[in-house]
């Protein structure tokens, strides 16, 4: 049985869509030592007003864009809980996972069983917000690496009170930095309702979210990694629905393992691979987790 | 509290008591529901919420009717099947095969309350059990499949290799494969009931094999909004999914489980409701055949609604001989009907499907 593979990599493009957008919003918050579990939440949010938005507008772009403020906007609380009441970021990233899925499932009853309009494909047959998601990939790189800002929000990461020292605002560092995860979280969202299933559901996201929390860690906290192991996470789910399809008899349940098993061997690598350099960069920021308080 | 009071308050609470049963006849019968999905899937949960309305409609004020919805299948559905119980409702309905250990666990401890939970196999005293016969509803939509693929390739996206699915990729094989001798089945395994992201990429890999229509057993509308960007046609499922009309969804085998649940507390209501083994299908009104749209060739049309009309008179039964196995052993010899007792445990395939099933 032959696959087309250029056929396979355009399927795989758009199947880690979703994933690469939550993801990268997340490497940035995390770079800042933000831990935000509340992905899930952020996605369900964009999932719905994006979808609400192109529905009642007529146009699929703009319900991107009000997928993103939506997303930014229901992080604020996490926010407020976390950088000024100095809040269990664990904790409170949790309960926006929640807090998200019930206001979305909340405000989602008028939208229910209607259809969100069609998008017109971009180059190659792809939806324009693939393209967005891939060109994220190397600004996302470009500006953590190479720009004065992504050095300073990396610096208020790694040790936030020698950033404070160096005269910093710990604090709207890390806002900036939950708002930009929180609106490419709901961009994720809404790229499963408006271009992916074109209707809203409850739960939709069906733990998109949790996996792009995965991905950040297993990306080494880089963003070519987090590329990496959305194409991979996408890649193998949709071999093994692909394989399935053309018939090929491997055991369906080896194939549906696939993903988890790829995960576990390429985090043991990684772990491998720092225990023997010691290598300092590239791992998780050393303020990651931890509250900042100015008057310490 | 001398004695003279306490007799006289005994006394009264005797008499109240005693009074109880007759005021209680005039309490509406409490109906409990418990969901796996959100009342808002547009597939399976909707269409057992619309069951319950119909149970509103029907009885009015003589019943009251709550529900809780994306219940998880496990130990949090003993928890809310328990909640139910305490909230004083007379009959309970759980609506998803994994609810039966819970329901069997927590009707031991509630005699007294009424429980049916759907497309499971085990009861008791007072635990009844209902499901459809989709295999029935699956017959149609095959023989529309067979008669509309254009590439002789039809797709099916199943979730869980269990009787109940199997038989309708089954069903739907023989049937597209009466009417169109050279088709060929491809199925993907999606193992999950509801993830619209991974139905999507389920129905890309069958479209990419060439692939043209796609019947399904997942429950979101994701495999459609897939379908109809590449012009290839589908089916609704659960329910009738109408919004993608007139195509890519030509028709829909959806549960009406409306018809059973009016049965089942009128049976309550007038205390004949026995713990039954219900298996209603096409001409019982449980499973239901959406409106075939104008996008299906007339003669197509005709064609399956005689077979649906068949079916639902009991004139002819989707697995009639000959039918062999795909392992080439014979199953059925020319004539012979399958049993329920053959269809409730269905573990293989039938000859001609090219497909692995997972065992």
């Amino acid at each position: 049985m032959m696959i087309d593979p250029i056929a396979l990599f355009l399927l795989l493009l758009s199947a880690s869509t979703p994933i690469l957008f939550a993801a990268l919003g997340e490497l940035v918050v995390e770079r800042a030592g933000v831990l935000n579990l509340g992905v899930e939440g952020m996605m369900i949010v964009g999932a719905l007003s994006g979808f609400a938005t192109a529905y009642y507008s007529g146009n699929a772009f703009l319900g991107f864009a009000v997928a993103a403020l939506a997303g930014a906007l229901v992080a604020l609380p996490f926010t407020i809980l976390t950088q000024f009441l100095m809040s269990n970021q664990v904790a409170s990233g949790l309960a926006l996972t929640l807090f998200g899925l019930g206001l979305a499932a909340l405000f989602g009853k008028p939208v229910e069983g209607v259809r969100a309009p069609t998008m017109t494909a971009g180059p190659l047959g792809l939806n324009w917000i693939v393209w967005l998601g891939l060109a994220m990939v190397p600004a996302i790189w470009w500006f953590l690496n190479r720009s004065r800002a992504g050095l300073i929000l990396r610096g208020v990461g790694e040790n936030h009170d020698a950033a404070h020292a160096l005269g910093y605002d710990v604090r709207r560092v890390r806002l900036a930095a939950i708002a930009f995860g929180g609106a490419m979280a709901g961009i994720g969202g809404a790229f499963i309702s408006v271009a992916t299933v074109l209707q809203w559901t409850e739960g939709m996201t069906a733990g998109a979210g949790w996996i792009a929390l995965a991905i950040v860690v297993f990306s080494n906290w880089t963003a070519p990694g987090v590329l990496a192991g959305a194409w991979l996470f996408g890649g193998v789910t949709v071999l093994q629905l692909r394989l399935q399809a053309a018939g090929v008899r491997v055991p369906v349940q080896l194939l549906s393992m696939a993903p988890y098993l790829a995960t576990i061997i390429v985090l043991v690598a990684i772990s491998a691979r720092q225990k023997f350099s010691r290598r300092a960069g590239g791992t998780a920021p050393g303020s990651l987790g931890q509250d900042f308080h100015a008057l310490r | 509290m001398n004695r003279r009071q306490l007799i006289a308050s005994v006394a009264a609470m005797t008499t109240i008591s005693l009074a109880l049963p007759a005021w209680a006849q005039d309490e509406p019968l409490k109906v409990g529901f418990i969901y796996v999905g959100p009342v808002s899937d547009g597939g399976w949960t909707y269409q057992h919420d619309q069951g319950r309305l119909a149970v509103e409609e029907e009885f009015g004020d003589r019943v009251e009717t709550t529900y809780l919805e994306s219940v998880p299948e496990g130990v949090d559905a003993e928890r809310a099947l328990t909640q139910l119980a305490l909230a004083g409702n007379d009959v309970i309905y759980a609506t998803s095969f994994g609810y039966m250990d819970a329901v069997i666990n927590v009707a031991a401890k509630f005699p007294d309350i009424k429980f049916e939970h759907n497309t499971g196999y085990k009861r008791t005293e007072n635990v009844g059990t209902y499901d459809g016969r989709f295999y029935e509803g699956r017959a149609v939509t095959g023989t529309i499949a067979g008669r509309m693929t254009q590439s002789n390739k039809i797709g099916y996206i199943a979730t869980f290799p269990i009787p109940e699915v199997i038989q309708g990729i089954n069903s739907a094989y023989i049937h597209a494969k009466k009417v169109n001798p050279d088709v060929e089945m491809r199925v993907v395994w999606a193992y999950t009931w509801f993830d619209p992201a991974k139905e999507a990429d389920a129905a890309n890999a069958l479209m990419a094999e060439g692939v043209d229509v796609i019947l399904q057993h997942t429950n979101s509308t994701a495999p459609l909004a897939q379908l109809q960007q590449q012009g290839k046609i589908g089916f609704g499922q659960a329910a009738d999914m109408a919004s993608f009309a007139p195509t890519p969804r030509v028709s829909s085998v959806y549960n009406n489980w409306a018809a059973h649940y009016v049965k089942s507390v009128g049976r309550v209501l007038d205390g004949t409701w026995q713990p039954e083994a219900v298996w209603g299908g096409i001409g019982d009104g449980i499973v239901a055949i959406g409106e075939i749209t104008e996008a299906v060739p007339a003669e197509v049309k005709a064609e399956a609604e005689t077979l649906r009309d068949n079916i639902g008179a009991g004139e002819y039964h989707p697995f009639t001989g000959p039918l062999n196995k795909a392992d080439g052993s014979a199953w059925l010899a020319e004539g012979q009907v399958a049993t329920d007792e053959e269809l409730s445990g269905m573990n293989f395939f039938v000859e001609g499907i090219n497909a692995e099933l997972p065992q």
